[in-house]
């Protein structure tokens, strides 16, 4: 066939000379990019696990440290993550039919959210050293005799949305890398493995959050107030 | 993917709305008291949004056996991490240890 013949010769981005062909490729780096995920899974997995724990020992303190975040804004930056994770799969898919334009424009809108999203998260970060939410020293929760415990919430608060945010941060550094590399036409309707990849980790970070959510800011909505 | 799948817009305009609502009753419920039933709820809500995110974002309904296979054993291992820590955890209080 022609085009086994001409990657004999040559090797493409979207035929390297190990692979048979261009499907097998595809397989393999989605194959790779899961396992990663899967590792990336387990990494989390140790905090929410840590979560878990904690909350079945302490879920009345737990219950009021929760009520103290802001859940409107919460569930307003979960909906910017979801509007993010569509405009990421619509950048996919105009990669898929090389649709070069509509792949930057879909990238610069994720990355947009996506800054919306890490904008939010610093106005609720500086709100808790405002309140000396912040566990330390300085650490102050109202209505509760259990600061020790309260400050477990806020150290699992902080540690799973900053590596979270974190997660965002190489995000948004990959989408640039991603918006550079389809302007200076890398890629086709052959080969967009890397954005069908960034998406992939794109969306991941999104589900993390899908979980951070409700198991931080909502646990006890309906309670006694604190 | 092995053949390549190329979903619609209005495939994923669906799935997007469907997670906005979802976002939406997940919020909504938390302020009703559903005594021990909150947290199964809010779970199974999120749940639900991670498999619409994971098999039509993620494109895990088009992936190979092989790549459902290793979604799944990430899954399976994390609930090995969760359930066997957690068999520690709660049942510590159980049997009163003399001594102690």
């Amino acid at each position: 066939m022609a085009s086994e013949a001409h990657a004999i010769h040559g090797e493409t981005l979207a035929l390297r000379e190990q692979f048979d062909t261009a499907a097998q490729q595809k397989d393999a780096s989605s194959l790779g990019m899961w396992i990663f995920l899967v590792t990336e899974i387990m990494f989390f997995g140790g905090m929410f696990l840590a979560y878990t724990a904690y909350r079945s020992w302490y879920p009345d303190v737990f219950g009021a440290a929760s009520r103290t975040l802001n859940a409107t804004i919460g569930a307003l930056n979960t909906a910017v993550l979801l509007c993010s994770s569509f405009t990421m799969v619509l950048a996919v898919r105009a990669g898929q039919l090389g649709r070069r334009k509509a792949v930057i424009v879909f990238l610069a809108l994720t990355l947009i959210l996506g800054l919306v999203f890490l904008g939010v998260k610093a106005f609720e970060w500086n709100e808790k050293f405002q309140e000396h939410h912040i566990p330390g020293p300085a650490f102050h929760l109202e209505g509760t005799p259990f600061q020790g415990h309260a400050q477990l919430f806020f150290s699992l608060y902080f540690a799973m949305t900053g590596l979270h945010a974190l997660h965002m941060i190489i995000g948004a550094g990959l989408l640039i890398y991603l918006i550079v590399q389809t302007k200076r036409g890398i890629f086709s309707a052959e080969y967009y493995t890397p954005i069908d990849m960034v998406g992939l980790y794109w969306h991941f970070v999104d589900v993390i959050w899908i979980y951070l959510f409700p198991l931080l800011y909502l646990i006890d909505r309906h309670g006694p107030k604190a | 993917m092995s053949a390549q799948h190329i979903d619609s817009v209005k495939t994923y305009a669906w799935v997007w709305i469907a997670l906005l609502i979802l976002t939406g009753v997940t919020t909504g419920v938390a302020y009703i008291d559903l005594g021990p039933f909150s947290l199964p709820v809010a779970l199974a809500i999120a749940v639900g949004k991670m498999l619409l995110v994971a098999l039509f974002f993620m494109h895990v309904r088009h992936s190979n056996s092989l790549t459902k296979l290793v979604v799944l054993g990430g899954l399976m291992w994390l609930g090995i991490l969760l359930l066997l820590s957690m068999a520690d955890f709660v049942t510590r209080g159980w049997i009163r240890i003399p001594g102690k």
